[in-house]
């Protein structure tokens, strides 16, 4: 059984296509590998009910996934980690998820994640927080944290989660594991519980770039329902690539202070060493706009929050509360009680940034840092053909730390917000351990590699070369903590 | 005091005749049972997003067209944000500073803009007066929300309701012909709401307007504006201002109601809709668009008027484009008589003699074919059969079809050519009416309408008028 799970998705994919692995028991050593869950990181899992029907796959050929809960799934519960939404059962199935079915990947359940997408430790969960496999006094990161944590905890061979600001790449660096935030329009976000629609993206969760090549390769594409997605030309190849020769990788001036935690900056040092060992050249290359990047992102990302959750007002589906006074007070009890106090926070951040006369100041703005981070990436990728940066400035920090404190909490996605601001794809791959400031055992620590618009094979060929270099292969619990 | 002037716009919502919504696959509908035409789309379901409905676009292009707007290469969707059971997002999808058509004119009204929108769902408030206010329960069906709408927003440029009202009837006929809409006051699919205001006489300035809202028939718009600028004049007279604010327009009592002051106007948070891309029409169609194009009432009408036709007689004629037809038909067939007097005939006598025979359905419908109306014109032109005998073809024509001369033969109606023969009719007449004689020659010219008849009962129509009362004029 163990061997089974140990299998990479790819691994088991393969053996299943040459007959060697019967998917039936693969996937039944997977749904009892969930049924252990003691990370809170699952709010549904497939238990063979009549629930899970309308999203059965026809024949299981590719490994069994956990889906975010932003995805919404024909008849089975659907809460975006949110009250609001309790006991709410789409009518329908998201793209992605629709994609994944009909490649064969049996869903083995619904992972937690902050509220609606807004958080970057899952603390924001209505349903509690998700512990990180590796110290479960720590978080697991942010918003798709469980997702992370059942990749990096044994709980599921890989998920998918969704990324506006870092929430893909820094709860992957947390759990250590890959994560790859892909160009905004390379998959389908139909379906996809909207927070800030101009940001959002889905992407995968993995042990490996190659399994990311290959989830990528099954949910990219233009979708009819969404007509931002255009998907990649030429589609997603396995990466085979063995060194980084003839690659050069930027380091952004701006973002390699030291106001950031030793121990991540050690690491990331390491693995600069690493692409040159590998025969990829190291640059410097300057993005003056980036470190305006979190203001940007806090007033277009609750801007758009602010609208699209207007939905949620008691009247269609969901939450209902306060049904027996009037109109007014039905919305106002329902919103009270179903949105946590973070989402109330972005709701009035961005309805304040949209209000008349404000708008110009602060969403006008924005709008125009949002333009100038794209014209500096821009900039950096005619010298250079990646720009890398830790993916988070810490290791997972511990529950509670930081949930009194939005800014520095905000502040985890500071390497992270540039690449979703341009609307680049970036990766996120463990590239060592390190001790958390403060002491305590050690962690992992993410490594960030973007590319140009699109140019996700060539993302994936280099990550991969540069994941056999560094050789990570330190698990939650094997000792090394 | 100088005299104070109407200023009035107006801001029309067409609902688009597509098959499906703006944003989803749903189809339209009117009249079917509440909430059979929804989807997780229309309902805003989470996750959901809208796709734009490319035969709406075909159909904005074709409006914007029409009014000589200037066409967007790329314009853009705005979220207007609202909390209201009708608009399941809490926004509407709608376009605000780029909108598909930009400035154009129809007729002496300079349009200001026209955009794509959806519409919001349909609340039935029950119990109570069928507002919001004091009802005990609120319904809302959803069959209507996302459907396609054009909203037409034109200058300031009208001067008066019955101005305000003959405009919006010549919009409605260049949409009508463009087979873009239903344009049915009645059913919603079209919609008028008027800015009104008023300023001393000759001033450039704007005063305050004021948004009139739910006058669903033509006669009501007229009337409601009619109320409002009487409203703003005494105020203003009587040394008050007017107040920016939306009313209500109650048909049933003339009267108009607050439905929300300035301080309480939306502040609706628009910004551009990141669910959807910018929309650039392509070339292709561009000129689709303008292939698909009618000649237009407005057009009609100037040519009809260059032709020599009346005003008035024009705008009766392009109304419709069967009836235009019909004329340009009897145009041809008449090769060389004017037009003007075509027109008469069509328009005049034709249509009482349809009206008369309860004929249903136009002059494009009746027997009456044009090459039959051109020959008869003719014949009562070349005085072949007197204009009273010409009406008694024309409703032979119009209830067993045909041609004139055979009537004009079987009912023995041809003019008489014989002079002296009506000489003596008309002495005849004369003699048998002294009384009516002594009178014109006492200065009662109008009596000699008596001695008229009296010969036209004798030849059955068949004589000229003209030469009857040249003749009666000789003999006194």
């Amino acid at each position: 059984m163990t061997d089974l799970l140990a299998l990479t998705a790819l691994e088991a994919h393969e053996a299943m296509v040459a007959g060697d692995l019967a998917a039936d028991e693969y996937t039944a050593a997977w749904k009892e590998a969930a049924a252990g869950d003691e990370l809170n990181a699952y709010l549904w899992r497939d238990e063979g009910g009549e629930e899970g029907r309308a999203i059965a796959v026809e024949r299981d050929c590719i490994a069994p996934i956990a889906v975010k809960d932003i995805f919404t799934t024909e008849g089975v519960p659907t809460t975006a980690g949110s009250r609001i939404l309790e006991g709410y059962r789409p009518p329908y199935t998201s793209t992605a998820v629709r994609k994944l079915l009909e490649a064969g990947a049996p869903i083995l359940g619904k992972t937690n994640m902050d509220e609606f997408a807004m958080g970057s430790s899952n603390e924001n969960s209505a349903y509690g927080p998700v512990l990180n496999p590796w110290d479960r006094g720590r978080v697991p990161g942010g918003s798709s944290g469980g997702s992370a944590a059942v990749v990096a905890g044994g709980l599921a061979p890989w998920a998918i989660g969704t990324d506006t600001g870092g929430s893909i790449r820094q709860p992957a660096a947390f759990c250590g594991i890959v994560g790859l935030k892909p160009t905004y329009g390379a998959i389908s976000r139909y379906g996809m519980i909207a927070f800030a629609s101009s940001l959002d993206q889905c992407g995968p969760l993995t042990r490996t770039v190659s399994d990311a090549a290959l989830l990528l390769g099954i949910l990219q594409g233009h979708d009819p329902c969404d007509s931002t997605s255009v998907g990649i030309e030429g589609g997603v190849s396995l990466p085979d690539r063995e060194d980084l020769s003839g690659l050069r990788f930027g380091v952004p001036a701006e973002l390699r202070g030291d106001d950031y935690d030793s121990g991540v900056r050690a690491v990331f040092e390491q693995t600069l060493k690493r692409i040159e060992d590998l025969g990829g050249e190291i640059a410097e290359v300057s993005l003056p706009s980036s470190e305006h990047g979190i203001s940007a992102y806090y007033v277009i990302a609750p801007a758009e929050a602010s609208s699209n959750l207007a939905r949620y007002d008691g009247v269609r589906y969901g939450m209902r509360a306060g049904g027996d006074g009037d109109l007014l007070q039905m919305y106002e009890t329902t919103r009270s009680e179903g949105f946590g106090p973070e989402v109330k926070r972005r709701i009035m951040l961005g309805t304040y940034a949209l209000s008349s006369g404000y708008y110009e100041a602060y969403y006008g703005q924005a709008q125009k840092v949002r333009t100038r981070i794209a014209e500096d990436f821009t900039g950096a990728f005619a010298g250079v053909d990646f720009v890398v940066t830790p993916t988070a400035p810490s290791v997972a920090f511990g529950l509670g730390e930081k949930t009194d404190d939005p800014l520095s909490m905000y502040l985890n996605d500071f390497f992270t917000v540039p690449m979703s601001l341009a609307g680049i794809p970036a990766i996120s791959i463990p590239a060592g351990l390190a001790e958390p400031e403060g002491g305590g055992p050690q962690l992992p620590v993410g490594f960030q590699i973007a590319a140009p618009a699109f140019a996700e094979q060539k993302l994936l060929d280099a990550a991969y070369a540069l994941e056999q270099g560094i050789g990570f292969d330190a698990k939650p619990g094997d000792g090394n903590g | 005091m100088a005299e104070l002037e109407a200023v009035i716009g107006l801001e029309i919502h067409v609902q688009l005749a597509t098959k499906t919504k703006m944003f989803c696959g749903c189809e339209l509908s009117f009249g079917d049972e509440p909430n059979v035409h929804t989807c997780p789309v229309c309902l805003a379901h989470p996750g959901v997003l809208p796709v734009v409905n490319e035969q709406a676009v075909r159909y904005a292009l074709q409006i914007g067209l029409a009014l000589g707007c200037e066409i967007a290469p790329h314009s853009i969707f705005h979220r207007k944000n609202y909390f209201y059971p009708d608009s399941p997002k809490a926004y509407q999808i709608s376009q605000y500073d780029i909108p598909i058509c930009g400035p154009g004119r129809l007729g002496e009204v300079r349009i200001h803009r026209a955009h794509l929108e959806e519409d919001a769902a349909k609340t039935i408030h029950v119990g109570g007066s069928g507002r919001i206010h004091g009802s005990a329960a609120s319904l809302v069906d959803f069959n209507r929300g996302g459907t396609p709408l054009v909203e037409i927003v034109t200058e300031p440029d009208l001067r008066g309701a019955a101005e305000a009202a003959e405009w919006a009837r010549l919009l409605r006929e260049t949409v009508r012909q463009l087979g873009v809409s239903d344009v049915n006051m009645e059913e919603g699919s079209l919609r008028v709401d008027a800015n009104v205001s008023v300023r001393p006489a000759g001033s450039d300035q704007l005063g305050t307007k004021t948004e009139l809202k739910n006058m669903n028939s033509f006669r009501f718009l007229q009337r409601g504006i009619e109320a409002e600028l009487a409203r703003q004049r005494e105020l203003v007279e009587g040394g008050g201002t007017v107040e920016q604010e939306t009313l209500h327009f109650d048909p049933a009592s003339g009267s108009l109601t607050s439905l929300r002051s300035k301080e309480e106007a939306h502040d609706y948070r628009y910004f551009p809709e990141p669910d959807l891309v910018p929309m650039a029409p392509t070339e292709e169609m561009l000129r689709e668009a303008r292939e698909a194009l009618p000649e237009l009432p407005a057009a009609r009408i100037a040519r009809y008027e260059e032709m020599g036709l009346a005003s008035d007689v024009a705008l009766t004629l392009a109304a419709d484009p069967r009836t235009s037809g019909y004329f340009e038909n009897v145009v041809e067939a008449a090769d060389g008589i004017e037009p003007r007097v075509l027109a008469n005939w069509v328009t005049g006598e034709l249509a009482a003699a349809l009206r008369q025979a309860e004929v249903e359905g136009g002059a494009a419908d009746s027997r009456v074919t044009p090459p039959a109306l051109a020959t008869l014109v003719r014949m009562v032109q070349d005085k072949k059969i007197s204009h009273g005998s010409g009406k008694t073809v024309l409703a032979a024509l119009v209830s067993e079809g045909g041609d004139p001369e055979p009537i004009v033969e079987r009912e023995g109606l041809a003019q008489m050519s014989d002079s002296n023969e009506l000489e003596a009719i008309v002495e005849k007449a004369m003699s048998e009416n002294a009384d009516a004689v002594e009178k014109i020659r006492e200065g009662n010219n109008k009596a000699i309408g008596a001695i008229v008849g009296a010969v036209m009962r004798e030849t059955k129509g068949r004589a000229d008028g003209g030469e009857v009362n040249r003749l009666i004029q000789e003999k006194l």
